[in-house]
């Protein structure tokens, strides 16, 4: 799916990255824990959390993430905004609730499909 | 890559909005000397739950990285209060980590599991009142 379908999908407004939208995602996950996030292998990756910490980025930028959505209309700090910037991590944001916009997704067709190595 | 190469990183303790600096900048040399993704991944991944347990346990500490053709090895130390019970912090869903630190997206209790799951050996030596070193190799062959 492109990242632009998951913006129209969300109704979410970019805050990062509109040159990458047509860029192809994957997978997907929802999560405010960055440690759970961490322990799954996801290629070409989403995000979707309502934390909005320099952490996420960086959590992102580690498990090569496409793509950030902040939930619950939350709105990260332009200092955040830059570290995506520098990362090439496109940042959404959208209105709905975790588990709303990640149904949204679901129905869609975005599969969560993470493996997890080395058990 | 014929060379070894050594990295040298303090870890500050009372800055949560860095940790992680260490191992993006770990991270970036390592795309630079051309070491595959998932090798990359695996070390960035380790060594970050590392740097975020130095920051948020061990008052941070000290990253020292190797890279060898063989392999890469991370040794994180730090002069904290060490780990009580190794064995419990070794199991996935136990964490110590304050509401702050979870409030903070941490202390799932998953670093500890993490880190070991993505490398091919860790070795931990902890002790109450003297710190905790941590040493994680990542195969390159």
């Amino acid at each position: 799916m492109k990242i632009r379908q998951i913006a129209e999908i969300l109704d979410a407004t970019v805050l990062a990255g509109e040159a990458d939208l047509d860029h192809d995602a994957k997978t997907a996950c929802g999560s405010d824990m960055m440690s759970d996030v961490l322990a799954f292998v996801k290629d070409q990756s989403v995000l979707l959390t309502g934390l909005i910490n320099p952490q996420v980025m960086r959590t992102a930028d580690m498990m090569d993430i496409v793509c950030i959505v902040f939930v619950r209309g939350k709105q990260p700090d332009p200092a955040v905004i830059e570290m995506a910037e520098e990362r090439g991590i496109v940042v959404l944001a959208t209105k709905l609730p975790l588990f709303t916009a990640c149904g949204k997704l679901y129905a869609a067709g975005l599969s969560g499909g993470g493996i997890r190595i080395r058990e | 890559m014929n060379d070894t190469i050594k990295l040298h990183y303090d870890v500050p303790g009372d800055d949560f909005t860095r940790a992680g600096e260490a191992s993006s900048a770990v991270k970036k040399t390592l795309r630079k000397l051309g070491v595959p993704g998932e090798i990359i991944r695996r070390v960035a991944i380790a060594m970050y739950e590392g740097e975020i347990n130095m920051v948020i346990h061990g008052g941070g500490g000290v990253a020292d990285v190797t890279i060898s053709p063989e392999a890469i090895t991370m040794v994180l130390a730090d002069q904290g209060p060490g780990i009580e019970n190794l064995e419990l912090a070794m199991r996935e869903g136990y964490s110590t980590a304050s509401d702050e630190v979870r409030s903070l997206g941490f202390g799932a209790g998953m670093g500890l599991p993490n880190m070991k799951k993505y490398s091919d050996v860790m070795d931990v030596f902890t002790k109450v009142g003297v710190g905790t070193t941590v040493t994680m190799t990542v195969n390159l062959s």
